[in-house]
């Protein structure tokens, strides 16, 4: 067997500093990566670097752009650090969220003609509800069969898609779209009023909408959820020490229910943020990712509230910049893909050296030893050392 | 002894682990044909040297003669080579096969079975082993597979046997055997170093005793010239402590226990038939046995993390709670001290403050859903005030403590929700001995204050020193209860076997235990 030099040795107490520096190490890396890539490229790194994260924010309406991401982002990954830390892996938050989207967009068209002010507070509940729906599946079959929720989720995203697909090519087309697969516009009623429509002429021409003071609400409450609540207590436990909460007593499907549900609502809220927000509509090539950018979110901020606000305007930025070197540089927009790709594989390496120390083989595990194979004899002929 | 030639000598042996020095500069020489103990209580490094010796790792600094001449035991193939055979606590035969098939499976190239088997009688005849080459390794009981696991070892001709911890898992009768056995080595010119941290064991086996103590040679003894008091002494550096008794006068039936029968719940778990036990307030019930006879199955059953479907198997003070949760029990008055303190009793990676939370909860330190830790936070610290645990403070992780100020913290939390019964499993294991005796003695004055206590443990000294009834565990049966004052450890070891009406799933064992 050909043995690798080196190998990792687990650390006996892992610091407790670096954990909360390797995001930091991690996005210096991606950084650096990212020089690399521009330079073969062609492009002079440091330029394209100011593109892709500095002229976002030179202006008031990328800044509003940057809120407007980071909003649904950060909220997202709220929800799933609630299930990450209490080790449910909820990986269909995209799914979720697409479910939020089409409840919020029912509702919108169910009322098209006869809304009031009450009907967005309704959608909002109702995407929430559609979250927590979808969510509940995976949760239901690994309670009932221990169905693996990473693998259920993630493929229930995929069907929510289709989902979307089945009501925007029927029941819910548009008929004066042209055939085209979206919904009706959503009536103002539907619609998160724009900041720029009461907060003066600064803000003209921005997106950001109201919604993100959803955010703003949620992020203290998931901060008391986490740290505070003895329901949150109890995920933790059950994610750190399963044996220790069973013998607490402390129940680990309610554990499930609970992250699951509040993961799913969270990311449900999050699609109607979306369709009542910037789309305005339900269309078939709505699919931001968002649902799975926020586990980079999650994992980046630490599974900590403040950790994941300023990961979320992170990863946010990440996108405007793949937008703005498509228009600048001429470069595929897919860029921010690999920039998302890159952060997160060197954030899981450092994490690994967190944890890990790397150690030299030593060569006397390898090197062979000369040693005949123990003889068999009979007991008589057993040599006695004393008398 | 002194004119014997010395067979292994080992120079100021270093061993370090991250965080831990295990060895410090250890000497030790063992001479042949004598019995040598190696002494000290857990994480005194013995362990550590045995592997040193055996190959199983390196030391850092040192250096290792055998026969006067200077070794590298680069392996345990290398020590084997060297005549070095060694009997760890766990056994690693196969279940399914037979015994000679499995001292085959070690041997290099092709082995004729029959010929084998001839050796392995010949070899165990001699020893007073006792060994069956031709019976398949999972109708034997933990005495017999030791003995094979030994007569494999004297296969090789080994000028050295280590016996690691080697009666953990043997009836009192089966220990008599295997020192029969040893001492017939010895006489051979067999060197054996015996480790243990059982100081009565030592008094009757050994001719010399090293001592070890955080990881330093701290005495050699003659241990004919000493007792358990002043070997203990040695060991823990002060005097051995001892518990205060108080006169026993039960009160009313707490817990009781009737027909209570369970499937394992895992392949190699043990079914519980038929238990009933009562446990009186005022009362300390021990349950002895050897590990793997149903006691974890019936301490899962006990504490609710396996409710069983039959409500009125388990009753306390009256309430049929056989299918409650753990926090239901909880609730009415029963607490409990797991045996696997550092995954179960506590979550390592929490503070003091955090793990005070996880059973006392009900103690005022939750309302309306938000968690009070100025509550959480005072009754650590008075877990460890009133049981002297050793640690910096309340928001100490748990991982940081030693096994006894652990098990002393999760101890004072949980007697100090008020219980009216508090179950405890091997509540004095892997705990060093100063702290053993304080919980032993926590144990004692909580039952005078009337409450009900159970005892599981292995350690049938600790189950005669703190408990006023015995029942013994045998194949997922329990034996009655006896008075502690009218049993001894002779009958209690045949009830172990399984020597008792009913209780015909141990006979093996029984056999182990008579032959």
């Amino acid at each position: 067997m050909i043995q690798f030099p080196w190998r990792l040795v687990p650390r006996t107490q892992p610091s407790a500093r670096m954990r909360v520096l390797a995001p930091v190490m991690a996005i210096v890396l991606t950084l650096l990566a990212g020089c690399i890539l521009f330079a073969s490229l062609g492009l002079s790194p440091l330029a394209a670097l100011k593109v892709f994260l500095v002229e976002p924010l030179s202006s008031v309406n990328g800044v509003s752009e940057l809120l407007l991401k980071a909003s649904p982002l950060c909220l997202i990954a709220l929800g799933l650090a609630v299930g990450y830390r209490a080790n449910v892996w909820n990986i269909g938050a995209e799914g979720q969220m697409y479910l939020g989207g089409v409840f919020a967009t029912g509702l919108a068209i169910y009322f098209h003609d006869s809304g009031g002010p009450w009907l967005l507070p309704m959608m909002v509940v109702a995407g929430a509800i559609g979250g927590a729906l979808w969510a509940s599946i995976p949760a239901y079959l690994r309670v009932s069969f221990h169905a693996n929720e990473i693998l259920v989720s993630l493929m229930l995203t995929y069907v929510a898609d289709l989902l979307i697909k089945f009501l925007v090519y029927g029941p819910w087309q548009d008929p004066a779209a042209n055939n085209f697969p979206l919904t009706v516009s959503f009536s103002d009623n539907a619609l998160f009023p724009l900041f720029a429509s009461f907060a003066g002429e600064w803000l003209e021409g921005t997106r950001v909408n109201v919604s993100l003071l959803i955010t703003l609400v949620a992020l203290p409450l998931a901060w008391l959820f986490m740290q505070r609540t003895f329901a949150g207590y109890q995920l933790t436990v059950a994610g750190l020490a399963p044996s220790a909460a069973r013998y607490a007593g402390f129940s680990s499907r309610a554990a499930i229910w609970m992250a699951l549900l509040i993961s799913g609502a969270a990311a449900g809220v999050a699609g109607v943020m979306e369709v009542a927000g910037p789309l305005g509509q339900l269309n078939d090539r709505w699919t931001p990712g968002y649902g799975f950018t926020a586990i980079i979110v999650a994992t980046l901020g630490r599974l900590h509230p403040l950790g994941i606000a300023l990961a979320s305007l992170l990863m946010a930025l990440v996108y405007l910049g793949g937008e703005a070197v498509q228009i600048s540089l001429q470069l595929p927009k897919a860029i921010s893909l690999v920039f998302q790709g890159l952060l997160l594989m060197l954030l899981l390496g450092c994490d690994v050296l967190v944890n890990y120390r790397v150690e030299r083989r030593r060569a006397a595990a390898t090197a062979p030893v000369e040693i005949k194979p123990a003889e068999i004899k009979p007991a008589e002929t057993s040599p006695v050392e004393i008398k | 002894m002194s004119e014997t030639p010395t067979l292994l000598t080992l120079r100021g042996i270093v061993k370090r682990y991250p965080g831990v020095v295990a060895c410090d500069g250890v000497n030790l020489d063992v001479k042949a044909g004598e019995i040598h103990a190696v002494l000290g209580e857990n994480g005194a490094g013995k362990s550590t040297l045995m592997k040193v010796i055996y190959g199983v790792t390196q030391p850092d600094a040192g250096g290792i003669t055998w026969k006067g001449e200077p070794v590298n035991i680069a392996n345990p193939k290398a020590a084997r080579a060297l005549g070095v055979g060694m009997v760890f606590q766990h056994f690693s035969l196969f279940d399914s096969i037979t015994v000679v098939e499995n001292v085959a499976v070690a041997l290099p190239g092709r082995v004729n079975l029959a010929e084998l088997a001839r050796r392995i009688t010949q070899v165990s005849e001699r020893y007073g082993l006792n060994v069956n080459p031709w019976s398949p390794v999972h109708d034997l009981s933990m005495g017999e597979r030791q003995r094979v696991e030994i007569t494999r070892c004297l296969l090789q001709n080994p000028k050295l046997l280590i016996m690691d911890e080697p009666t953990s898992v043997l009836t009192p009768q089966a220990v008599d055997q295997l020192f029969e056995t040893l001492r017939l080595l010895a006489a051979e010119g067999t060197a054996i170093l015996y480790i243990s941290h059982k100081l009565d064991e030592i008094l009757k086996l050994c001719d010399r005793a090293t001592i070890l103590r955080d990881g330093r040679v701290v005495s050699e003894a003659n241990p004919r010239e000493e007792t358990e008091a002043t070997l203990a002494q040695k060991m823990i550096g002060r005097d051995f402590p001892e518990c205060r008794r108080r006169e026993h006068a039960a009160g009313p039936i707490v817990l009781e226990v009737a027909g209570l029968s369970l499937e394992a719940d895992t392949p190699f778990g043990t079914s519980l038939k038929h238990i009933s036990l009562r446990v009186h307030a005022g009362e300390i019930l021990g349950i002895a046995g050897i590990s793997g006879n149903g006691q974890s199955e019936l301490l899962d059953a006990l504490s609710g993390e396996r409710p069983v479907s039959d409500k009125n198997a388990i009753q306390l003070n009256g309430a049929a709670i056989g299918q409650f949760n753990p926090l239901q029990r909880r609730e009415l008055g029963l607490t409990y001290v797991p045996e696997d303190r550092l995954g179960s009793g506590a979550v390592a990676s929490m503070s003091l403050t955090h793990n005070a939370l996880l059973t006392a909860h009900r103690r005022g330190m939750v309302r309306t859903g938000m968690v009070s830790y100025r509550t959480a936070r005072e009754y650590a610290a008075r877990c460890i005030r009133e049981f002297q645990v050793k640690t910096p403070g309340t928001e100490a992780l748990a991982r940081n403590l030693s096994g006894g100020n652990l098990q002393k913290f999760i101890l004072g939390r949980e007697i100090g929700q008020e219980p009216k019964v508090l179950i405890l499993a091997q509540p004095t294991w892997g705990v060093d001995i100063a702290a053993a005796a304080a919980i032993r003695q926590a144990v004692i004055d909580l039952s005078a204050r009337g409450v009900a206590v159970l005892v599981v443990s292995e350690e049938l000294s600790e189950i005669f020193e703190i408990c006023d009834r015995i029942a013994v565990m045998a194949g997922g049966r329990l034996a009655p209860a006896r008075p502690v004052a009218a049993t001894n450890a002779e009958e209690i070891g045949l009830l172990m076997a399984g020597m008792f009406p009913g209780a015909q799933a141990a006979e093996n064992t029984a056999s182990a235990a008579t032959a």
